[in-house]
């Protein structure tokens, strides 16, 4: 984890037209790390994911991947998973596979030794030489996958690459990224669920309208915010409420509201004092998930209100 | 450049056997042979009432009594045949320069003169522009030696075939140009709206951001394009070998029977290749930068008909210019790029010079590059931004 970042990006933006989709996004994602890109749908994430591919040229900004100013000439040492799955449906699974890794400058021979071996790793070794069309959306999800990694690539992008998938292919793909991961490459992924990036992350970027909010390690993330409080009281009203912070919401009969920089001890002191009657308190440390509101904050409340399209 | 070349020979061998190897490309392959089949066996129809139309005429250059002799021999032949199918013959007396009076009855349009006859009775000699053993040539031996009129030793008629009658020579021309003309535009027509739909299926399977990510944009059209260039040579060859099959099963002489280009049959026909390779090439390159545009199989449809309709007035501009290559019209259709081939094809069929196409050539080649280049950069700038994380873009824009 020392020495250049795998990838490196400073400044980066993306205007379409009128429109920013990116703002100015700066990431440094260390060599063997996985790496989260976090953010409502349309935050801007798949947008910054291909400006690092090369798929699309920045409006303004630098970008790095593995050494190389434009990504298409580490196109050999990528692997990348795009959101929208896309295989050839008269393909057979062996040959998509090593028509991937064909276009990353895998000979199509050892192409397909490679997906012989991988999809018999998978238990798809019967599928090898049927049609996609035949295989099962699940089936043809793990195909693609293959077909990114086929090429052994030091830098693997997955873009969001569990949406689809139920909790037991969840679960294996969270183990393979782990595996490659742990085999020296470097994984970058997009998701709008937190406990994805919870569960894997090393480090994390919060995207939101476009601009990074926060990026760092994920218990950097955390400690960025103060444990919750939750609080219930026999008493609703009396001089200990001028402890309780203004912004503090009513969840049924608690109370929520951020422990305040002083502490808890003068906040307990004021409710005893007080006579508010204590019959349930908590203090507990937050998750990513609420790290992640706080973070994006109402910027990114306002995108997860957008991020459905009318129809 | 290598890495472009890569990427386009990938994406191009997967295209290749694709089409190939598909059940599509075998109809592909059969479609045009089913007219032709079922030409055949309709055009032995056709053929004999073509023939009626088109009987063949003898000009006969001999006196009144050897014309008279021969004219009975023929209707005796057509006592037993029927009328219709036997050769005509017109009396000419004969001319003290008999090699000039041959040349001048060959290029006569009134009648038509197939063939001449000279040297009867003794030393019989046909000269047009037939077959050797053709049924003109036959027919007129038939009758002669009925007419007694072959003393000779050597009973056989000797037959001077000559490639075809001058008279006749540079509208023939003109039709092979324009034959040529209408089956590269029909086939590009094909070709081009095949390779349109393939590639919105490109697009609708999502595959492109893959390949996009790994290639440049440039090698997805090319590879593409020559896949395409590759699979369509394969079925004109398939082609022209069963349309040269039933061409000479249909027509004595077979090839032979179809005037003769300017340029020479193996010269017509490389640049005849070489001109539908480039015509497709700058079509195609049109039709991806546009297939690029539309995003499902029902903009294809409503994007290709303006486009086809375009192409038929291309056509049209070129089979005008078909007629005289070197007018005005013809030169403006041999340097506009998207008519040049066929202008140019029209061209070799009448004009022996070699230059002029190496020059329209890379003149097209030059386009066939340019617009590439531009349908990369467009491709690049309004289809890969439109992705699916950016809905709520387009949707807050509207």
């Amino acid at each position: 984890m020392t020495g250049a970042p795998a990838v490196e990006a400073v400044d980066l933006v993306k205007d379409f037209g009128e429109t920013r989709a990116v703002d100015g996004v700066s990431l440094s994602v260390p060599v063997g790390s996985i790496y989260g890109l976090l953010g409502p749908n349309g935050a801007g994430k798949t947008t910054t994911l291909r400006m690092l591919l090369g798929i699309i040229d920045p409006s303004s900004g630098t970008r790095n991947v593995l050494g190389h100013g434009r990504p298409i000439d580490a196109a050999a040492e990528v692997g990348y998973l795009p959101e929208e799955r896309g295989l050839y449906p008269a393909m057979h699974a062996r040959d998509a596979i090593a028509f991937m890794g064909a276009l990353r400058g895998l000979s199509l021979r050892e192409g397909r030794r490679r997906a012989d071996e991988l999809l018999k790793e998978h238990g798809l070794g019967d599928w090898a030489k049927k049609p996609i069309r035949n295989l099962s959306k699940g089936m043809a999800q793990t195909v693609q996958l293959l077909g990114t990694i086929i090429h052994k690539p030091r830098l693997i992008v997955l873009d969001e690459p569990f949406s689809g998938l139920d909790a037991i292919n969840q679960a294996r793909l969270e183990e393979r990224i782990r595996g490659e991961a742990r085999n020296g490459a470097t994984v970058i992924f997009s998701t709008h669920v937190i406990a994805h990036a919870e569960r894997l992350c090393e480090r994390i970027a919060i995207i939101a309208k476009g601009k990074v909010a926060f990026e760092g390690r994920v218990d950097e993330a955390r400690s960025r915010l103060r444990p919750i409080v939750r609080l219930r009281t026999r008493a609703s009203h009396g001089p200990w409420r001028s402890v309780i912070p203004a912004d503090a919401r009513e969840e049924g009969d608690h109370l929520v509201f951020e422990l305040p920089a002083s502490g808890p001890e003068p906040l307990l002191k004021a409710l005893i004092d007080g006579g508010a009657g204590i019959e349930a308190l908590s203090i507990e440390r937050p998750g990513l998930h609420d790290a992640f509101v706080a973070i994006a904050g109402e910027s990114a409340a306002e995108a997860m209100v957008e991020k459905e399209p009318e129809p | 450049m290598s890495r472009m070349l890569r990427g386009a020979f990938v994406i191009g061998r997967r295209d290749f056997s694709a089409t190939v190897l598909s059940k599509t490309f075998l109809f592909f392959l059969l479609g045009p042979l089913f007219p032709l089949m079922f030409g055949g066996i309709f055009g032995g129809i056709g053929a004999s009432v073509a023939s009626q139309r088109e009987k063949p005429v003898v000009a006969v250059v001999a006196s009144q009594s050897d014309f008279d002799t021969l004219s009975a021999a023929r209707e005796r032949l057509a006592d037993a045949i029927d009328d219709e199918k036997l050769i005509g013959l017109v009396r000419f007396a004969p001319e003290p320069d008999a090699a000039a009076q041959q040349k001048r009855l060959l290029e006569t349009s009134d009648p038509p003169i197939h063939a001449v006859l000279t040297g009867i009775p003794a030393h019989p000699k046909l000269t047009g522009a037939i077959h050797f053993d053709g049924t003109t040539a036959r027919q007129l031996q038939l009758m002669l030696a009925d007419a007694g009129v072959t003393p000779t030793q050597d009973s056989r008629l000797a037959v001077t075939p000559t490639a075809t009658t001058s008279g006749s020579l540079s509208k023939d021309r003109a039709i092979t140009g324009q034959i040529g003309q209408t089956v590269l535009f029909f086939l590009t027509l094909l070709l081009s709206t095949m390779l349109l739909s393939q590639l919105v299926e490109e697009k609708s399977n999502k595959i492109v951001e893959v390949v996009a990510a790994a290639v440049p944009i440039e090698s997805l059209f090319v590879g593409k394009l020559f896949a395409m260039l590759a699979a369509s040579v394969l079925g004109l060859l398939v082609w022209t070998a069963a349309g040269a099959a039933v061409i000479a099963s249909l027509k004595q002489g077979g090839l032979g029977a179809l005037p003769t280009p300017a340029m020479g049959w193996p010269g017509f026909l490389m640049l005849t290749v070489a001109y539908f390779a480039m015509n497709y090439l700058l079509l195609g390159a049109v039709f991806l930068t546009i297939g690029a545009q539309a995003s499902t199989v029902r903009e294809v449809q409503t994007l290709s008909m303006p486009v086809t309709f375009a192409q038929v007035v291309i056509f049209g501009f070129a089979a005008t210019s078909a007629v005289s290559p070197n007018s005005g019209v013809g030169l403006a259709a041999a340097i506009f790029p998207l008519s040049s081939p066929l202008a140019m094809v029209a061209r070799a069929a009448q004009q022996p010079d070699l230059w002029p196409h190496v020059a329209a050539i890379l003149w097209q080649m030059l386009w066939v590059a340019l617009i590439l280049w531009l349908g990369a950069k467009l491709f690049r700038k309004t289809v890969l931004k439109s992705g699916p994380g950016l809905r709520w873009w387009r949707l807050g824009r509207t």
